[in-house]
């Protein structure tokens, strides 16, 4: 939510939607901090010898990683949530299906190398005596295919459910509903065998991406550092889409969707692009959560697991996209420290965060920060009026 | 004039090229024209043979008591609502009826509903920045960057208005009056021809009024403005014409002191004249 003007039309960065968010000040704060943390982890990771105590183990590297992932999926979510208004309750089939999208060629890379050493086909399917690939699987052999399936196959589930949901006009809760039935109708048919995309065991026992081991610590770097890279691009994007006129026609069809549609809008489509675009985004977080993670299974189509995802963007502050960021790691880091000390009492603590948050903070983390930035221009403009 | 002259003299080859959009024709004088309108509820006539005038230019008021038709009448006019029978004409060239709510919004009928809906996230800038008319899909809509003339189109209504002070204010925080001469001004916004404001002075204060009537009577003239209004001090502050709608037709029209005497409004309105 944007409230101050476009910046002086006269610096070029703010020419072109893209472009525009680079001279906005939060931005350059956030992409200034990531990088920073970036850079941190990635010379504390290389320059220290592993005994070292600030010495960053490449296992807290991946776990970073998937960190940012997860950052990126709270991203898209905010995108249509904070600022479309569209309580998705299924992008975590979005995630996941990029994810799949990976694992298949991942799989392919596999080679005859498997278990049952077949040159084409994946361990699971000479399991179940399948005597060739299925059609779906081919190309994904081709990295640039399997790449280009990462943004596409969210991309186009997004197109036809978007298309039928906001033509018939379908809003608020009833849309959040069917998104999770979308997420628990995608669940369950991936852990059927028959599906082709591995049952419930789902895509395992990757060795290289792009020729390069995924056991390699290099390897692990370079995949938290392209984490870090694609947060930030899509971060960057979704800044543009909030900061130009098509985000104020979101936040405007969010409040009042009737009246935006008077003016001329054609607010199903709008609706439709922006979703189009964060599902998207979800796709590549969760193409690069795979190999980090070295599975993928039905349980992240999980309707559990996208309701998280909403927990940690609303806890972050929605409607602000740092926040989503914030939100995603703050959870993430807790879910991983409680895990490990009181593994029952994670849940727990979640609801109880969730609760006090909504309780004393309804603008999330974020509010903390904007509160203040707030009373700030208050008192100038106060300053200013005599 | 040799055939060559005249070919390169022609400034339009074939007149199908012609955008269908063509400006309002209001020759003629009227810039709207219901003729023997019907529309039926279940059974229930809320608009009964309504025939109805307004002139380009005018400044028009229209009062009834409830359930006289008048938001049903906006409602065709607009397109909300279809009617069983009649013509719903705009200038000469227009049928409204073979149009639907966004092409009749684009041919410049701005409408203002009773419940002011401005977007309170958005500051007051953006909300007339959204409001102006410019090409209105997805992509264009993303990269869409004010032109200084755009920009000083803004700050002319904003001027109109009466809001340049507020103008980088979230609308959030605008007072009951404020917002309503924000919703005005987003209407401007789309240079309509036509601005048909539904109870604007509801709920707000005497200097709201005062403000309002004088916004309202500074549009007439450039633009024909129909007010649908309840009370009587307001309408007769700013009427020229007023017509009175009753059971879904006209009962009378005139100026305001002929209305005020006619015997058969006075019935209708069982003495509801003394609030003035």
């Amino acid at each position: 939510m944007s409230l101050s003007n476009t910046p002086s039309s006269s610096s070029p960065l703010s020419n072109l939607w893209l472009t525009r968010p680079f001279s906005e000040r939060s931005t350059r704060i956030f992409l200034t901090v990531l990088a920073l943390a970036l850079a941190v982890v990635t010379v504390l990771h290389l320059a220290l010898p592993a005994g070292h105590p600030l010495h960053v183990s490449s296992y807290t590297v991946t776990l970073l990683g998937k960190y940012l992932c997860y950052a990126l999926l709270a991203v898209a979510v905010d995108l249509v949530w904070g600022y479309l208004g569209i309580l998705s309750l299924g992008h975590g089939a979005f995630f996941a299906l990029g994810g799949y999208a990976m694992g298949m060629y991942l799989m392919r890379q596999i080679g005859d190398r498997g278990v049952y050493g077949d040159p084409v086909l994946p361990d699971f399917m000479v399991f179940l005596n399948w005597d060739s690939l299925p059609w779906f699987w081919h190309g994904f052999d081709m990295a640039w295919f399997a790449f280009l399936m990462v943004m596409l196959a969210p991309g186009l589930l997004a197109l036809l459910f978007g298309f039928l949901a906001f033509r018939s006009r379908v809003t608020g809760v009833y849309l959040s509903i069917i998104t999770q039935a979308l997420t628990f109708a995608l669940m369950l048919a991936f852990f059927r065998n028959e599906m082709g995309f591995g049952g419930n065991n789902g895509l395992t026992d990757f060795r290289e991406l792009l020729g390069f081991d995924l056991r390699s610590d290099a390897t692990r770097l370079g995949l938290f550092l392209a984490s870090g890279v694609a947060l930030a691009l899509g971060y960057v994007v979704c800044r543009g889409i909030v900061g130009s006129k098509l985000g104020r026609v979101c936040v405007a069809s969010r409040d009042a969707e009737a009246r935006v549609r008077f003016l001329g809008y054609r607010v199903e489509r709008v609706q439709l692009c922006v979703f189009v675009v964060s599902a998207m985004l979800a796709g590549v977080a969760g193409s690069l959560y795979v190999p980090q993670v070295g599975i993928i299974n039905p349980s992240e189509f999980s309707p559990l697991f996208s309701i998280e995802v909403v927990v940690w963007v609303a806890l972050g502050g929605r409607g602000t996209l740092y926040g989503a960021v914030i939100g995603a790691i703050l959870v993430n880091y807790a879910k991983t420290v409680f895990t490990g000390v009181m593994p029952d009492a994670w849940l727990f603590a979640l609801g109880g965060l969730f609760v006090v948050v909504t309780v004393l903070l309804p603008k999330g983390i974020a509010g903390l920060m904007s509160r203040r930035r707030k009373a700030d221009s208050e008192t100038q403009l106060k300053e200013a009026t005599p | 004039m040799s055939l060559l002259d005249a070919l390169a003299d022609r400034d339009r080859v074939f007149d199908f090229l012609v955008p269908a959009a063509s400006p309002v024709d209001v020759r003629h004088g009227p810039i709207l024209y219901l003729e023997d309108v019907n529309v039926s509820f279940d059974g229930f006539k809320a608009i009964n043979n309504l025939n109805l005038t307004i002139n380009d230019g005018e400044l028009r008021c229209i009062i009834g008591p409830n359930g006289a038709g008048k938001t049903t009448m906006m409602d065709i006019i607009t397109g909300k609502t279809r009617p069983d029978s009649g013509q719903v004409w705009f200038g000469s060239r227009h049928n409204l009826l073979t149009k639907n709510e966004p092409e009749i919004a684009s041919l410049g009928i701005g409408r203002k509903f009773q419940k002011p809906t401005v977007f309170e996230a958005l500051s007051v800038f953006d909300n007339l920045e959204l409001a102006m008319s410019a090409d209105k899909r997805v992509l264009p809509t993303l990269t869409a960057r004010l032109s200084g003339e755009q920009r000083s189109r803004i700050d002319e209504v904003l001027e109109t208005i009466g809001l340049e002070a507020l103008c980088g204010r979230q609308a959030g925080i605008l007072s009951h009056g404020q917002k309503q001469w924000l919703e005005i001004g987003m209407l401007l916004m789309q240079r309509p021809r036509l601005l048909l404001v539904d109870e604007p002075v509801a709920g707000m204060t005497e200097q709201e009024m005062e403000r309002t009537a004088e916004l309202l009577t500074s549009l007439a003239g450039k633009q024909s403005v129909v007010v649908v209004e309840h009370d009587m001090g307001f309408v007769r502050s700013i009427a020229r014409q007023v017509t009175v709608l009753h059971q879904g037709s006209v009962l009378a029209e005139g100026t305001m002191d002929q209305v005020s005497n006619d015997p058969k409004v006075i019935e209708v309105y069982l003495g509801a004249e003394e609030e003035a």
